[in-house]
């Protein structure tokens, strides 16, 4: 009687699993197909119309300047370089924007569910204009706001020696490592090394024993003071390079732009806001029950947000903030707007000289893809790490 | 994101399979003529108080228009960036860009578009405020320069900086109106782009007199409406409408006497210009009044140049090199016959 309940053997030669292995295998089929006929009918079109194509214009003269770079651009220089500084600006306002973007977002979201009423409707009046106003408008008012606001080269502000601010940007002694600059760097890898060993092990001196140690106040102090003591130790081996007022603008030094600023700015209010309704809305999932539990236990209610209600939060906050980062990133293609030489505005540039627009989409496409899901993989992995709080 | 939108259309026609047949027969068919412009350029292409397109390179277009239906209003006026403005022509989106493009070679030769006749000889020149006090463009070494994105003007600038030795520092902008805002603004020292925009723009200033257009033209810019590449009939067609209007002015053709002109005139280039001898309306599969439908509509070249960018303008231009060639110009047009 056994050989009635045993399990159905599969057998990959019944009919549905044939029907269905060969439907998938058509849809691959049909897929694949009309992937090639496209690829091959813009082959023909772009022969016909007599349109380069293929991708050896990146090692071609680029000849175009570009205003901002974070690393030396001429316009002597290739395409395939011109379009690398475009990602890396991409890339530099992106991460940027994401950590700041952060901040505001977890103190404006926790700022909403504050008790004083101030506080709190001051923070949903910020949530509420800044998500729903475009972030193209939002861009191009804060660049007019920053360009109005600031005096010209001649009137620049001057915030302290060397440090200067005017329409033209924000110019700031650039520090340069003398000999010895070495020492110094040693002293702060040691003293991050010392100050992540100290707090896993307070933290687990605290699971053993109960007994608390300040270990946060403590590596502070480490991070900061080491390699500020192996700075004189070491004679101080740092020379400042100061902005000089010459011709038309300040040379020298380190600058940030307008364009950089405004694109910044715009970015992380606008998507910080969405990020506070993440952070509001996680924390009100998290129920009643366990701050109760937490002020019956005797903890602060700064202790409770920060031990009890945060942690939960997390789950649901996490999520929906991925989707906000990937927007956030596809989102600083509207540099073009106001003039950042991002990645799709250098891109741009390179169609507008070259016609070889199908290849500079595909770059683009390629590019944000890959930083995107490197922000998935990251978040995913936190992810990983605040659902396994779950007890 | 429309400026995003727009190249992954064309990418998007480009992978599509079109058929091809004449532009003419096209336009035809459609009863209207699609014609790229500028995203305004006064005296080019910009829309009036009453959201009419005025200018000269859209005065090209009316001209067409009427020379084919008869009415200088069949046209659709589709707006288009620098960025767009090839890619538009190329895909069908446009008939013809009409919209101050450099005649160069690579865009003849690899981008897929043809050139048809030059329409405004024009140069690459700088403004900037006249407190600097400058003389001439190479004293503007290390100054800030607001620039248009994906024109021939970003390499001129640079090909300028590297032949004079000097560095500027270029701020990009997407947009016509971006650049001269942040120009405006003081973001930059100076505004760099076509001699004759560059006056255009300064008439809309609040103080026009602040500012000044430096001496020296960096470039070459021959200005000309540009077509598919391959269809030889419409190229055809665009290059030898231009001529004609040029011819008009040369011949004493106006819109005023466009008619007398044809019950009266005994000269034989005007008799077969305007269809009263032989048929070449019908070389360009048109009518055989074609030119005197466009004249009557718009006026010779001349008449153009004045009401938008010269004397009768708000521009004040001189003709100067975009006057007749037995004037002292550059314009000197193959005969119509």
């Amino acid at each position: 009687m056994t050989d009635l309940i045993a399990p159905p053997r599969s057998n990959p030669f019944a009919a549905d699993k044939i029907v269905s292995a060969a439907t998938q295998f058509l849809v691959v089929a049909a897929v694949l197909t009309g992937g090639y006929m496209l690829f091959v009918t813009t082959q023909g079109n772009l022969e016909a119309r007599h349109i380069e194509s293929g991708f050896t214009f990146l090692g071609h003269e680029a000849g175009f300047p570009i205003g901002d770079s974070l690393i030396s651009f001429e316009p002597a220089d290739s395409y395939g370089r011109a379009f690398v500084v475009g990602v890396i600006n991409t890339f530099y306002v992106s991460v940027l924007s994401i950590i700041f973007a952060t901040v505001v977002g977890v103190v404006m979201g926790v700022a909403q569910v504050s008790r004083n009423w101030l506080i709190a409707k001051l923070a949903e009046i910020y949530v509420e204009v800044m998500r729903n106003i475009p972030l193209l408008l939002t861009l191009l008012f804060v660049y007019g706001v920053v360009l109005a606001g600031l005096p010209s080269v001649r009137r620049s502000i001057e915030l302290f020696d060397g440090g200067f601010l005017n329409q033209r940007g924000l110019y700031l002694p650039r520090p340069l490592p003398l000999d010895g600059f070495g020492f110094v760097l040693a002293a702060t890898v040691i003293a991050l090394i010392g100050a992540i060993a100290l707090i896993v092990w307070a933290r687990r001196y605290h699971d053993r024993t109960g007994v608390a140690v300040p270990s946060a106040r403590i590596s502070f102090g480490l991070l900061f003071g080491l390699p500020l003591l192996a700075y004189f130790v070491a004679g101080a081996p740092l020379d400042w390079e100061l902005p000089v007022l010459k011709g038309f603008n300040y040379r020298g030094g380190l600058v940030f732009r307008p364009e950089f600023a405004a694109l910044l700015l715009g970015l992380v209010v606008y998507r910080g806001a969405f990020i506070a309704e993440n952070v509001r809305s996680g924390i009100q999932a998290v129920g009643k029950g366990q701050r109760e539990a937490a002020a019956a236990v005797g903890l602060t209610p700064g202790r409770t947000m920060q031990l009890v209600v945060l942690p939960q939060a997390l789950r649901t906050i996490i999520p929906s903030t991925t989707n906000d980062y990937a927007s956030l990133v596809k989102d600083s293609s509207l540099a073009v707007a106001i003039g950042y030489p991002d990645m799709v505005s250098i891109g741009g540039t390179m169609i507008g000289q070259n016609g070889q627009a199908i290849e500079v989409i595909g770059m683009w496409m390629a590019i944000y893809l890959a930083i995107n899901l490197v922000v998935s993989l990251l978040m995913n992995w936190a992810n990983l790490k605040a659902q396994l709080v779950e007890r | 994101m429309k400026k995003i939108l727009f190249p992954i259309m064309a990418a998007a026609a480009l992978m599509a399979g079109s058929a091809w047949a004449g532009t003419l027969d096209d336009v035809k068919a459609r009863g209207q003529l699609n014609c790229g412009v500028s995203e305004g350029v006064p005296g080019f292409s910009i829309p009036d108080s009453s959201g009419r397109w005025v200018g000269l390179d859209v005065d090209m277009c009316r001209a067409l228009s009427s020379a084919i239906f008869n009415d200088d209003d069949k046209i659709k006026f589709v707006s288009l960036s620098s960025k767009q403005k090839i890619l538009a022509v190329v895909t069908g989106q446009v008939d013809l860009t009409s919209r101050t493009t450099t005649w160069t070679m690579k865009r003849d030769t690899k981008e897929g578009v043809d050139f048809t006749a030059i329409v405004y000889f024009d140069g690459q020149a700088f403004m900037a405020r006249k407190e600097l006090g400058l003389k001439s463009a190479t004293e503007l070494d290390g100054a800030t320069v607001c620039v248009t994105s994906g024109t021939t003007t970003e390499l001129n600038l640079a090909d300028f900086a590297r032949a004079n030795s000097i560095k500027f520092e270029p701020v990009v902008f997407e947009g016509k109106k971006e650049a001269v805002n942040a120009y405006k603004s003081g973001r930059c020292d100076a505004l760099t782009t076509d001699y004759s925009q560059l006056a255009a723009f300064r008439t809309t200033f609040p103080k026009p007199d602040d500012h000044e257009i430096l001496g020296d033209v960096i470039s070459k810019e021959p200005l000309s409406p540009l077509v598919k590449h391959g269809d030889n009939q419409w190229k055809d067609l665009v290059t030898w409408l231009l001529v004609g209007l040029i011819s008009a002015e040369e011949l004493g053709v106006t819109k005023a006497n466009v008619d007398d002109m044809k019950a009266n005139s005994k000269n034989p280039t005007i008799q077969r210009m305007l269809g009263v001898s032989g048929d070449y309306g019908s070389y360009i599969g048109l009518e055989k009044d074609w030119l005197h439908k466009a004249i009557k509509a718009t006026g010779n070249y001349g008449e153009i140049f004045d009401r938008n960018l010269g004397l009768g303008s708000k521009l004040k231009m001189q003709r100067g090199k975009n006057a007749l060639w037995s004037q002292g110009g550059l314009l000197y047009v193959p005969p119509l016959r």
